[in-house]
This record gives C-alpha cells, structure tokens and sequence, in this order.
C-alpha cells in the first residue's frame, strides 16, 4: 500500500550549510496495518511523514501510495497533525467539510454528517472551535481527514498535546475507526504505549539523520491490555534501544 | 559524556531550605522540628493577592452616555450661572440652537451630506488601493521589498503638505479633497492588510495545501478569513483617519460641508457654530465606525479574542454570584 524507497533529506541552511535529517529510509507498509514511528526528537520521524504526505519532496528516494509516485497532498491520503488545526472562523460541520469543495452541497453535507456522528461530535457541528475541549478539537480533526475517505492515514504525534485520559479515550477511538475500514495508517509517536496498544509493527528510528533502528512485530488482537506483560517487556526493549540512541549522540558531542 | 543523578541525590540541602524560604516573610513563627521541615504551614490566602473583585456595574450600552451627559450638565449650569464667559463658551443650549437655526434654514443637511459624500467615496477609493497593494506586498516578500520602503516614507508627509499639490493638480473641487481623503485612509488599511497576511498561521496554509487548495482558492479559503480581523482594525483606523483628513480638505477652499462650518464659525465670531461642528464630527464619525463594526462583526465573529473571553468570563463569574446567594 505504501512504499517507501531510499529516502533521504537534507534541509539546506543559509549561506550553503545543509543540515541532514533523514538517511536512506525503505519502509513498506501493507493494507490495513497500522505502523509507529517511535524515536527521540529530531530523530526524523516527523519529516519522514510529512515527505509521505506529499508536504515536503524528499532529497532522493520515492515514495509509493497505492503504487502511484507522491508528488504532492492527494485525497488519498489523510494527515493528522498534532494540534487540531481548525479553521477558527469555520463552524465543525464546516470544517469537516473543508476537503471537499469540489462536490455538491447535498454530498458534502452527507459525507460530513457521518463523519462527525463517526467521531461522536455530531450534536456540535455548528459550535465553533473555540468552544471545543483539546479532545473535541483533535476528533474534529479526525472527521475532517476521514471525509475524503482515504485509503492512507498519516497521523503526526496526534494525541500528544491531550491530557491522558482523553488520549487514551483517543486512541480507542481511532481503533474503532480503524476496526470500521481497516485503513492504512503511518503512526508517529513519542509515547511507546501509545505504540504498543496500536501498532502492527513498531520501528524505532534514531541518529542524526535518522533511519529506521530496529522494528518489532506485535502479533497480539486489538483492544490490548495495556498491562500486557509482553507489551511491557517490549517497552523496556524499545526504552533501551533509545537510551542507547541518547546516549550515543552525547557521546559523538551532539 | 553522561551526567546521570538519582533522584536521592538531587541536593536536598537547597530544597530544604528553598521551600520554606518562601514562608519567611508571610508567617511566623516557622514550624520546628525535623518532620515539620515539609510541612506546608495552613495559611489563610493573602487577601491582598487575590484577583480584585469584579465590581456590580451595568454593562449596558448606555453605561457610555453617563460621563457626557454629566459633563452637558456641569457647562449648561457653569454657563447660566455666569461662571463661564458667554462670548467664549456657548451653553450647550446655545449651541443646540445654533444647530436648530442651521437645520431650519435648510443648510445643515447640506454640510453634513457634502462631508458624509467626501468621506465616503475618500474611503473607499483609499480602502481599494490600500487593499491592493496590502495584498501584493503582504503576499510576495519581492512586491514587498519594491514597494514597502516608498510607502512608509510617504506615510510620514503630514496631511496638509498634500494640500496645495492636489489643489494645484486637482483643482479646487471634489477630486482634490477625496484624493487627500483617501490619502489619510490609504496607510491603515494598507499596513494592517499586509502584516495580517504575513501573520496567518502557516500550519493552517498548510491544511489548506494538504486539501487541494492552492492560488486563488487558498487566497480566498484560508488567507482572507484569517485576514480579516486585521482588515477589519485596518478599515476602523483608516475611517477614522478619513474624519481627520475631510477637516483638512474642507479647509482649503470648501464653500459648504463641516470643516467649512467651523472656520465660518471662526471667522465671524460664533462659537457655538464651532461647536456644533466639532459635536458634528464626533457624532457621525462615532455612527460610522459603528456601522462598519457591525458589518464586520457578522465575519469575525468567531476570534477567539480578549474581548469575548472576558465578557464570558464575566458571564460566569455573575453566575457564581447568583448561586452563592
């Protein structure tokens, strides 16, 4: 479903100075998985998405969605940032419909309707977002990326700023949505047991430039408990393996 | 190289202390003894370091006519009872009569529509080239460089000096003085445009990117609404300038309007006509920003400002009140 090739980046400062923040990445996600991206920050994981979602162009390699080459934002693919970013001058019915200007009015308003009942905001479509709760903001987000249905979602530290009831209310959520459709989805993360209860595959990035560490498969039914003693072995894995990556980098004086 | 420390070793000596320092100077004596060194001592709240108490005061409307009418009364009474020089200071009934006079005559329509007419089209001919070229050099960084400099020099001309040149180039009639006009709307609206559309949030550009919109559609979807509110102060302040540049049109060479009203007054000797003009002006320029506001509230009604938040506030705190009572 989603191909990630050799995929470098290189943020060019001023004065000719380059920065790298991505080194030679391949990644193949399937149909229906749902695949993390845990690492320290600046790790990379952030720009790899935003190079998946067609934000930014990589520096070399491609990537595939549904085996056609990114070239730029596609309906196919959904992104979820880590604020909500509503349009404050847009009521939540508004916008969730922001993606779908090009259909008519009857459609729009089908399409919206059950996005917004999907993520329980139905009984708020005409507030403004302002009067949202963080929690309320980032659903309308959701409904907002669901609405153009597509087969890709890239999600972006996106229960990050919520206080941990609601993430975890979240994150049950997006399940429930994923158990709907099974859709692909690109997970970035820095809270491993945000990862461990959602994800296929975890892949620890880290280094400067990142790349992909190492990746762990985790083959257990959804809904996990989150007091697995499995998941929490895992965690103490992937906790070393980015200590070991923190401590690296202080070693090469970074 | 890693500097690790447990949490044990985290130097207990300045947290010991540091702790109830702050108690020092607000209660004493200090608890004594080990097991009261963490003890928070049960102070009663400084009430001097509370937030002040919202006062019970009308939130009306009207609450703005207080202090003027007050003021109307204390000049009516300083002027009949002979505490003010009737030659130099006109009771407001004076001037209220002047103003009578001036409407019976059939004239003070006149100069009210003259101004109201020159305001107007000074406006909105200094809100389009305003609006364009905000647009142009808040938009491209290039456009910006070109022309920003030049303008805000340009700003700096004091109104009058334009005078006897648009006199000159314009001639005495309407064009001159809607020209200097605009002139005096042009600025506002043109800085606020451009540095609101340099302040958008580019994470909301970005949205607007990831959903297809790009060129005219993004301009019109995500620029301008997240514009308008600086438009809108843009426009307000340009207005205003509007009010204080139709004075220096009507100065030069006006046979009719308000400005002209006032040196009339002037030159032979009626303070009250003065007066009455200078109420004039504060009256419509006050209906005009009102009216603009209202306009502009139906579109930025959804800011998220300091304004709705403290009137909700305030809503809420009359709320506690009522049901502590």
């Amino acid at each position: 479903m989603l191909q990630i090739s050799g995929v470098s980046k290189r943020f060019e400062g001023g004065r000719g100075a380059s920065v790298a923040a991505l080194e030679r990445v391949d990644l193949a996600v399937a149909r229906g998985e749902i695949v993390s991206l845990v690492g320290t920050s600046g790790c990379g994981k952030s720009t790899l998405l935003r190079i998946v979602g067609g934000l930014d162009p990589p520096t070399t390699g491609r990537v595939r969605v549904a085996g056609r080459a990114v070239a730029g934002p596609s309906p196919d693919v959904g992104f979820i940032f880590q604020e909500p970013r509503l349009m404050p001058w847009l009521s939540v019915r508004q916008n969730a419909e922001f993606g779908l200007a090009s259909l008519p009015r009857e459609e729009r308003a089908l399409r919206s309707e059950a996005a917004l009942t999907r993520v329980g905001l139905a009984a708020f479509a005409d507030a403004l977002p302002h009067h949202l709760s963080g929690g309320m903001a980032q659903r309308a987000a959701i409904a907002r990326a669901l609405v153009t249905r597509p087969s890709v979602l890239l999600l972006d530290e996106p229960f990050s700023a919520l206080d941990a009831f609601t993430r975890i209310s979240l994150q049950d959520h997006l399940l429930d949505i994923w158990r709907e459709d099974r859709k692909t989805m690109l997970f970035v993360t820095h809270d491993i047991e945000e990862a461990l209860v959602l994800s296929d595959r975890i892949l620890v990035m880290r280094g400067r430039p990142g790349s992909v560490y190492r990746e762990y498969a985790i083959d257990l039914p959804r809904p996990r408990r989150r007091a697995d003693p499995f998941l929490i072995g895992l965690k103490e894995s992937i906790l070393d393996d980015l200590d070991l990556a923190a401590a690296a980098l202080m070693a090469a004086g970074l | 190289m890693t500097v690790e420390r447990h949490p044990s070793e985290t130097p207990s000596g300045v947290r010991r202390f540091a702790a109830p320092f702050r108690y020092l100077r607000l209660v004493a004596p200090l608890p004594i003894g080990r097991d009261a060194e963490w003890a928070v001592p049960e102070e009663a709240p400084d009430e001097r370091l509370r937030a002040p108490r919202r006062r019970v005061l009308p939130r009306h409307a009207a609450v703005g006519f207080i202090i003027p009418l007050l003021i109307l009364i204390a000049w009516e009474a300083a002027c009949r009872s002979g505490l003010a020089p009737r030659n130099l200071l006109p009771a407001p009934s004076a001037v209220l009569g002047a103003l009578y006079d001036l409407a019976r005559r059939g004239e003070l329509l006149g100069h009210i529509g003259i101004t109201l007419f020159r305001v107007f089209f000074g406006f909105l001919l200094g809100t389009i080239v305003g609006t364009v070229l905000g647009a142009l050099t808040g938009y491209s960084s290039w456009w910006r460089r070109l022309l920003d400099p030049m303008l805000q020099a340009l700003q700096n001309v004091p109104s009058i000096a334009w005078v006897p040149l648009f006199i000159l180039w314009l001639g005495i009639f309407e064009a001159s003085k809607v020209t200097l006009i605009a002139v005096g709307v042009f600025f506002p609206v043109y800085l606020n445009l451009m540095s609101g559309i340099q302040q958008v949030d580019r994470k909301l550009v970005e949205v607007g990117r990831i959903y297809g919109y790009s060129g005219f559609a993004l301009v019109w979807r995500v620029l301008l609404p997240a514009t308008l509110p600086f438009y809108v102060t843009g426009l307000r302040g340009g207005l205003g300038l509007g009010w204080m540049f139709v004075l220096a049109a009507e100065f030069m060479g006006a046979s009719e309007g308000l400005g002209y009203l006032l040196i009339d007054g002037e030159q032979t000797g009626r303070p009250q006509i003065i007066i009455a003009s200078i109420l004039l002006f504060a009256l419509l320029g006050k209906l005009s920003d009102l009216a603009l506001v209202s306009v502009a509230r139906h579109y930025t009604g959804w800011q998220d400002s300091f304004r709705a938040a403290s009137e909700k506030q305030a809503d809420v705190a009359d709320q506690r009140r009522l049901e502590t009572l």
